[in-house]
This record gives C-alpha cells, structure tokens and sequence, in this order.
C-alpha cells in the first residue's frame, strides 16, 4: 500500500511526553542524523539545539530592519512635507521642526518593526504552507494537542528505510510511520 | 516557572487541580467546538445585538441628518464623541498591557487571561475609532488625515497632535491585531486538528497558515512574540500620551498641563483593568473556567487596579495643587467650577469611583470576593468615563472669557450611540469567545509542563 504512494519524505515518531521527544532528539543528533525536525504543541527550551533549525535567528535583524524602515519613512516624509513640499511660514518658525515629527516617527517605527517582524516570522517558516508531507500520518493531529514528533528526513545522508526505523524504534516511541510527499 | 511561594496556605494557585495537555485542550476548545450555542450565549448575544442595531440606527441617523442631532456646539465642541474615544482606547490599554507587559515582566499568571485580553483591547480601539470618524461631520473625508497624493497638493499638518492621534490609533490597532493574530496561530491550528466539521476544519486550517508546530516554526515564533511584546510596550504608553496631547497641547484651562501623559496613561491601564475583571468573572463562570482563571489572577487584577487607581489619585491632587500653586485664576477657577459648578455631581461621581471605590482594593476579603470585584469594576468603569466627560467639558464649557461660556449636554442620540457601541463590544466579545479558543492553549500546556522542558528563569 505505502508504496504505491508518491516520495517517501521520512520516518516520523510519536512521543508521549516532551521528555522522550527530547532525549530522542539529542539520541538522533549523536547519531549523526542531520535532517531531522521534531513538531511539538508547546515551545520546547533546547530542543532547537537537536533537531534541523537554522543556527542564526533572523527574527530581530528583519524587526530591527522594518523598524529602521518604518522611522525613516516617517521622518523623511515629514521634513518633506513640512519643509520642502507644503512649506508654511508660520511667524518665522522653522520649517524643519523635528520635535513635532518623533510622535509619527515613533509610531512608524513600531509599526514597521510589527510588521515586518511578523511576515519575517512567516516567511521564516515556510508559512503559510496549507499542506506539508507530515500530514499525511493521521495521528499527527495530536501535535497540536497533547503528542510529541520527531521526523527524520528521507534526504539526510544516513537516511535508511530500515535502518531509521529500527532506531527511531528503539527510542520507546508510541509509534514510527512513514509520511509521503502527496 | 513560578516560586512556590512561603506561604503558600493563603497564596491561591495560577491553575487548580492537575491538567494533562490534553485536557487544556480539551476544556478550552470545547467552548468553540461545540455544536450548540449555550442558551445564556445566545440571550447575551441577542441583547448585545439589539444594541447594535441602536448604533446603526444612530449612526445612520448622524450621518443622514449630520452631527447636529449630537449635543455639541461652540463652545463644547467636543461632547460624547471625544470622552467616549478617550473612554474606549483607555480600555484598550489593559490588554496590551497583560500581553506584552506582564509578559516582559515574567509574570506567568497572564497566561490565563492575555487571549481575551486582547482581543478586548482590538473591540475597544475599534469602538474607539468610531467616535473621531463620526464626530468629523463628514466621515467620507476621513482619508484627508492621511499623507497621500492628491490633487490638492496639500499635506496634512503634521505638527498637530490630532495627526499624530491618526497614525498612533492606527498603528495602535495594527499591531495588536498582529499580536493577537501571531499570538493565535498554534492555537488555530489545534483548532484545525481537533475539528470535527468539514467547515470548521477548512476555517481553522486556513486561517492556520499551515502551522505545524516544529521546532524550527517554535524557534521564530517564540523570538518574534518576545520582539512583539517589546515593540507594544512602548506603542501602549506613547498612543495615550498622544490622546493626552490632544488635551495638552491645546491652551484651554484644565488642558495645558505637563501631567497629562503619565496620568492618561495610569488612567487607561485602570480602566482597562475593570474592564478586563467586568469581562473575565462573567466568562469564567459561564464557560466554567475557574480552574485556568482562578482567584489569584482576579487577586492580581485588583492590586493593579489598586496601584493605578492611586497614581489616578496622586495626578487629581496634583491637578489640584497646580491650579491653587500656579497663581494662574483661570486654572484656579477650573478647579473651584469642577467642584462646585454646574458639572459638580459628575466630578463627584468620578472622585467616587476612582479614588474613594478603589480603596476597598486594600483587603484581601474583597479582592478575593468575585461579587465585590465585580461591582467595583463596573464602579470604576463608570468613574473613568465620567473623569473623561469632565475633563472634555467642564474646562470647554468656561474658558477664558465669560462671553463664550455656554453649556453643554448629551442628547438622545449621543446616549443612544454610546450604548451602542458598549453593545457592539459586547456582541463581538460573545463571538469572540463562541469563535476562537478565549485562553491560549499552547501557553496553557507550557504553563503546566513539568519544570526541565521549559525555560529556566
């Protein structure tokens, strides 16, 4: 039956508690297993140190990029508008009054850094990404619940049918499945 | 991880009782995934609507008629509508600040109430952002506050507050959305999984984005939350100061006062404090959430009520020793008008519910008692309205000159659109919590994970 579905992509295992999910994990990395990703229902402190996530966090670069972004819009359209667009002389007062423009800086500041934070965040992830192959294991839907996956990539170099399944096995799982890319 | 705390005979807990993850999400998803809506929900909701059908008619009436059918005039041009903005936005506040503050600070117990929190503060700024909108006589050119290109040529001013108060609310609004949508992410996408119905399915799993939950997806999505809750804490105390602007950068006696950010900004958290204890005893109880929202938190709630209600009164007394201090008459009489003038029983009202009303926040026995909290959240609802309505028009009503003193008051319209928009409010907080999980789950299951899988602080 499997076999007669599309590209194998791994080898998925379920855990009943994020303590195995961990210890499993860290088992995998010492096995030389590089292509793995585990899929929890809660964040999980250290995990990232086992499984495939990128070493570098972009997140604060691209929030601290919008937010520049963001303030630099404001304020240079300010001092265009006020200073060189739709310049009003008022009883001689400066035109570049750039204490009244840090509200609307501030604000686009935040808003940019919000933004693109968020977007960052997204496309960081592969999101929005409706179907992915680990969906195809019908038990997966307690990983958003109260279950713990570990998933070792068909395309890892040590990847072996039989070979990832007997160690995955041997990690007291609940169950090991195969996930397929259709 | 929260201390056990010495004594711990009398400290309530964050969660009674044991949970497995399961049953967090099993309790809390049980309210959305239900197929039938509880009787008492659908009695809320309808008079809740019924309300909203009032705004409507209000509205439709503003703007058939135009804002004549409205109390204001010169001299108090800015009645209901501005007192009701300022009113709603301040609400509003409490929220970000249980989400992103509280979150800042480490303070766990949030986890329980920040969903509904914020989406409290997204329904309040958009009531709020109403008032301004209609209150300009001719809403369909509210786009003219905008910096766009046109044929006019002309720019907005941007050294008015009243601009910075549109890019403020704006952005306000913007980025709690994004925070509250961010923040429900991994809990849509319990929701997809747990879904029965075809539809509900295909709602949850594509409002989703396809979240899975891996920890590549958890790495960047905790580090953005955290950056989000940074970027909000700022946004939260610079959008009421930029409402205080409003006031304070005007020259009108009672207005022109340098107190005026850091006491609007104490104001909105304590108004939004009442409004987040008037939402979260009716929703505990009716949704049979005590364990997750427990005594503790109510507890909680009420000492920073207790807290920001003292700031409110420190900045009346010092309202009040500027006024006499200064030497200036025209302040002096602001004060003596407020107190004793024709607006007297509003500013009475105001001192008790904000400043006498709080102090019962002092025992332990009523900050424990759900029935006094709740009345004293709807007292102090009602005082922080009033606060607003006085300070919008008793210092209009006798500026400078007596020739352009007048008086003021709501019509049947201004009443009529103000309970409308507490009814729309209420109407899109029984959805809300009939719609979408009300706590967080994912929160929830870190909350009562054993302590070596979570952070250590």
């Amino acid at each position: 039956m499997e076999e007669q579905r599309t590209k194998l992509y791994g080898l998925i295992a379920e855990f009943e508690n994020a303590e195995t999910l961990l210890d499993a994990s860290r088992r995998a990395q010492e096995a030389g297993f590089v292509e793995i990703q585990a899929y929890t229902p809660f964040p999980i402190d250290g995990l990232s140190e086992f499984v495939n996530v990128r070493r570098k966090n972009w997140v604060p670069v691209i929030v601290l990029i919008g937010g520049i972004f963001g303030g630099l819009t404001g304020f240079l359209m300010q001092w265009y508008a006020a200073g060189v667009s739709y310049p009003i002389n008022v009883g001689g007062r400066p035109l570049f009054s750039w204490p009244s423009f840090i509200p609307i800086t501030f604000e686009l500041t935040v808003l940019g850094g919000a933004l693109f934070g968020a977007f960052g965040m997204l496309i960081l992830n592969g999101l929005p990404r409706l179907f992915h192959p680990v969906f195809t294991m019908p038990q997966f839907r307690s990983a958003t619940n109260d279950r713990f996956f570990l998933c070792v990539q068909s395309t890892d170099e040590k990847f072996d049918p039989l070979e990832t399944r007997k160690f995955l096995e041997d990690l007291e799982p609940v169950e090991v499945a195969a996930v397929f890319e259709s | 991880m929260q201390p056990v705390p010495k004594n711990s005979s009398q400290e309530q807990p964050v969660i009674i009782g044991k949970h497995t993850y399961a049953e967090v999400g099993d309790k809390i998803a049980s309210v959305v995934l239900s197929p039938k809506s509880p009787l008492r929900w659908l009695l809320g909701f309808g008079v809740a609507f019924l309300f909203v059908m009032l705004l409507l008619f209000a509205v439709g009436k503003l703007l058939f008629v135009g804002i004549g059918i409205w109390g204001v005039n010169i001299p108090v041009g800015w009645g209901f509508a501005i007192a009701n903005f300022v009113w709603w936005i301040g609400i509003g506040h409490a929220g970000t600040l249980i989400s992103a503050i509280l979150l800042l600070m480490n303070q766990h117990w949030r986890t329980s109430i920040n969903r509904f929190a914020e989406a409290m503060t997204i329904f309040a700024v958009a009531c709020a952002g109403l008032f301004p909108l209609l209150h300009m006589g001719r809403p369909y050119y509210f786009y003219w506050l905008l910096p766009y290109p046109n044929t006019m040529l002309l720019w907005p001013q941007f050294r008015s507050p009243l601009v910075w108060d549109v890019f403020a609310v704006m952005t306000y609004f913007t980025v709690s959305l994004v925070f509250w949508y961010i923040g429900l992410i991994p809990d849509l996408a319990t929701m997809r999984d747990k879904a029965k119905g075809k539809f509900a399915w295909f709602s949850f799993g594509v409002l989703s984005l396809g979240w899975r939950g891996s920890a590549e997806h958890w790495h960047h999505y905790e580090k953005l939350y955290l950056l989000l809750a940074g970027l909000a804490t700022p946004l939260v105390v610079s959008v009421h100061t930029v409402v205080s602007f409003d006031f304070a950068v005007a020259i009108v006696p009672g207005w022109h006062s340098t107190i005026f950010p850091p006491y609007f900004v104490a104001g909105a958290i304590f108004s939004g404090f009442a409004m987040v204890l008037s939402l979260a005893i009716p929703i505990r109880s009716a949704f049979g959430l005590q364990d997750f929202i427990t005594l503790r938190h109510l507890d909680n709630m009420a000492k920073i009520l207790l807290a920001t209600g003292l700031i409110v009164t420190y900045s009346y007394l010092f309202e009040l020793f500027f006024a006499f201090y200064s030497g200036n008459i025209f302040e002096r009489y602001m004060e003596i008008n407020r107190m004793i003038g024709n607006y007297s029983v509003m500013y009475w009202i105001l001192i008790l519910g904000n400043v006498v009303a709080p102090q019962l926040m002092w025992f332990k026995r009523f900050r424990t008692s759900v029935p006094v909290l709740f009345i004293l959240s709807l007292v102090v609802n009602i005082g922080m309205w009033t606060e607003r309505y006085v300070i919008v028009v008793t210092s209009l009503h006798r500026d400078y000159m007596p020739s352009a003193w007048g008086m003021y008051s709501g019509t049947w319209w201004d009443y009529a659109t103000l309970a409308g928009t507490i009814g729309l409010f209420v109407a899109l907080m029984f959805l809300f919590v009939r719609l979408l999980p009300a706590i967080s789950m994912a929160e929830m299951r870190k909350a009562i994970a054993p302590a070596d899988v979570k952070e250590a602080d």
